[in-house]
């Protein structure tokens, strides 16, 4: 078990990792995560490239079924529903209302091209959540308006910059009035004079108290808004903590090499 | 940073505009010449040749049998392609669906509609009343609940839908699979992690981004279609070019007919391929950051005065730190 389990953070805990594997074919990518991010907290997740960091992000979000272990969000197993001593997978329709409850923020972006920026925060609503077009179309304004938008409602994803790109899809999850977000490498893809505006955005959130997974390699924005850092290699968690300790004062080796190569 | 003349090189005076003598072509003005006169021998080679009999073929080119074929032609163009484009999406979608038995389904369809040709898949469907002259709606080896014949459910038209539709929507499958599987990954991954259904995500979020390598294929479809459908002649629907080969087996005026009927099916894949123009250009926009003028919007552009054509609206891409109001 990891120190972070043993210390007592407030708020009662958003997501609960046990022994969590995932396998692709033959190959283990994560060996058994232990971990458990508290609501309100910001909750950062570092590691070298290939560690599962993605894998693990995407499975907390149903986007992959985990092989074993035990994974819960706000209490409830995630793609099973548990009566008695049985677990039944659930249906896809069920895994999409999940979904509704969990943001998503990808490194690519991944805005849909064929949609304005105010469509596109606009779509899962009204599709989803069988909001007016109306109403969500004053939300979506006043979700632009929060990542200083506001005046590109009506472009297209590829007439904006990559920054702004990632602060609508920041908006787009938003949208959906979510209790967890998850951010995968958000400003890994951006030019780096770009990468502060978004980061603007996130420490916002945080303030706010919304329940944050961060995988990043920005490793200021993980100590100064961080509560929680977990470092992950080669799909086991290898040190957990406080950011600013971690951080300044690396318990193993792997950590230590692997800071020395980012910081 | 957007501001060129800071001047941070010192320079006298800025460079004048350039004034250079263009590349001649004189290949081109050559070639062009060449061109015109086949062009004219070819012209005079078809309007002074009597066996063509141009006045045979403007007599006919509105014939009511024609024109009546004409609509014909069009109504079942128009008709398979509709069939086609449904059954393709709904065969596409089931062959990339993760269920065996869909997948295995749609694969069996392809396999046989696209493996036969459409003139005996057409003449089977006319004759399927001489393979089982009634149909019936019942349990097999049971009782029958409601039956009849063959011939009277399927007409000679529905048959040539029938004919055209079915193997389109094969060839359209394998189109539309192309167009899904064109959009990349991260789009379904999004709509999914936003709670969207396979279902919505397939309906919002790919097929619309799939239209875009989709419609071009689609377009000549349709061209090849619309001439596909003179096959239809053999089981005696009275289409364009049927209704043509019925003057001149009357008349023995064949080849005047023949390019009345030929005239006919060169207007209508004109008017599609203009159709097909404007049609990608909707399912473009997003994807360019401007697109460029229409034709007609360049000729407007061209007598509205000597304005240089419109320059596409500038966006601003880079915006450095542009947007930071938050
Ligand atoms: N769909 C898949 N099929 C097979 N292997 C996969 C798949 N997705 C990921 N992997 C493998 O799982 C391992 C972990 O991948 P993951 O994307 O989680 O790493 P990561 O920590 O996010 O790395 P990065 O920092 O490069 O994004 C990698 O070795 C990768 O090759
Ligand atoms: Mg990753």
């Amino acid at each position: 078990m990891t120190e972070l389990t043993k210390q007592d953070r407030p708020g009662h805990p958003m997501v609960k990792a046990e022994g969590v594997r995932k396998s692709y074919g033959q190959v283990e990518v994560l060996k058994g995560i232990d971990l458990e991010v508290r609501q309100g907290e910001v909750f950062c997740l570092i590691g070298p490239s290939g560690s599962g960091k993605s894998t693990f992000l995407r499975c907390i979000n149903h986007l992959e079924k985990i092989n074993g272990g035990f994974l819960s969000v706000d209490g409830e197993l995630v793609g099973y529903r548990q009566k008695g001593d049985r677990l039944y997978e659930l249906k896809d329709r069920e895994v999409a209302v999940k979904r509704q409850d969990i943001g998503m923020v990808f490194q690519r972006f991944n805005l849909f091209p064929h949609m304005t920026a105010l469509q596109n925060i606009v779509e899962a609503p009204v599709q989803v959540k069988g909001e007016s077009r109306a109403e969500a179309k004053q939300r979506g304004m006043a979700l632009l308006e929060r990542v200083g938008l506001a005046d590109k409602a009506d472009s297209y994803p590829s007439q904006l910059s990559g920054g702004q790109q990632q602060r609508v899809a920041i908006a787009r999850a938003l949208a959906m009035k979510p209790k967890l977000m998850l951010f995968d490498e958000p400003t890994s893809a951006l030019d780096p004079e770009l990468v502060g505006d978004v980061l603007d955005v996130m420490r916002d959130l945080a303030r706010e108290g919304m329940t944050m997974i961060v995988v990043t390699h920005e490793m200021g924005f993980a100590r100064e808004v961080g509560d929680a850092l977990v470092f992950m290699d080669g799909g086991v968690v290898v040190e957990s903590g406080h950011p600013r300790e971690v951080l300044t004062n690396p318990q193993h080796e792997r950590t230590r090499a692997f800071l020395s190569k980012v910081l | 940073m957007n501001s060129p003349d800071q001047g941070v090189v010192e320079q006298p005076a800025r460079p004048e505009n350039i004034k250079a003598v263009p590349v001649r072509h004189p290949g081109r003005w050559a070639g062009a010449v060449v061109i015109a006169v086949l062009l004219a021998m070819l012209l005079h080679a078809l309007f002074y040749n009597k066996a063509f009999q141009w006045d045979v073929v403007g007599k006919y080119l509105f014939d009511s049998s024609i024109t009546h074929g004409l609509v014909v032609t069009l109504e079942l163009t128009a008709l398979s392609m509709v069939m086609g484009l449904v059954g393709g999406v709904l065969l596409a979608v089931m062959r990339l669906s993760p269920n065996p038995l869909l997948s295995g389904t749609a694969w069996l369809y392809i396999w046989i509609f696209r493996g036969t040709p459409v003139l005996v898949q057409l003449v089977f469907w006319n004759f399927l009343g001489a393979l089982w002259p009634t149909l019936s709606i019942g349990i097999p080896f049971g009782p029958e609940f409601w039956s009849e014949s063959t011939n009277t459910l399927i007409p000679v038209f529905t048959a040539a839908l029938l004919g055209l539709g079915l193997n389109e929507a094969a060839y359209m499958a394998e189109i539309v699979r192309g167009g899904i599987q064109s959009v990349d990954e991260g789009q379904s991954e999004a709509s999914h992690a936003l709670g969207m259904s396979r279902f919505t995500t397939m309906r919002r979020i790919v097929l619309p981004q799939a239209m875009r390598v989709i419609i071009p294929p689609t377009g000549n479809e349709t061209i090849s279609m619309l001439k596909t459908t003179s096959l239809v002649s053999v089981i005696a629907l009275e289409e364009l070019f049927r209704a043509g080969q019925n003057i001149y087996s009357r008349t023995f005026e064949t080849i005047p007919l023949l390019i009345t009927v030929s005239l006919w099916y060169l207007f209508l894949t004109s008017v599609l391929t203009i159709g097909q123009y404007y049609v990608e250009r909707y399912y473009a926009r997003g994807s360019n950051r401007a697109l460029p003028p229409t034709p007609i919007q360049r000729i407007r552009a061209l007598f509205q005065g000597r304005h240089t054509p419109p320059a596409p609206p500038v966006v601003n891409p880079g915006v450095h730190g542009g947007g930071n109001f938050s």
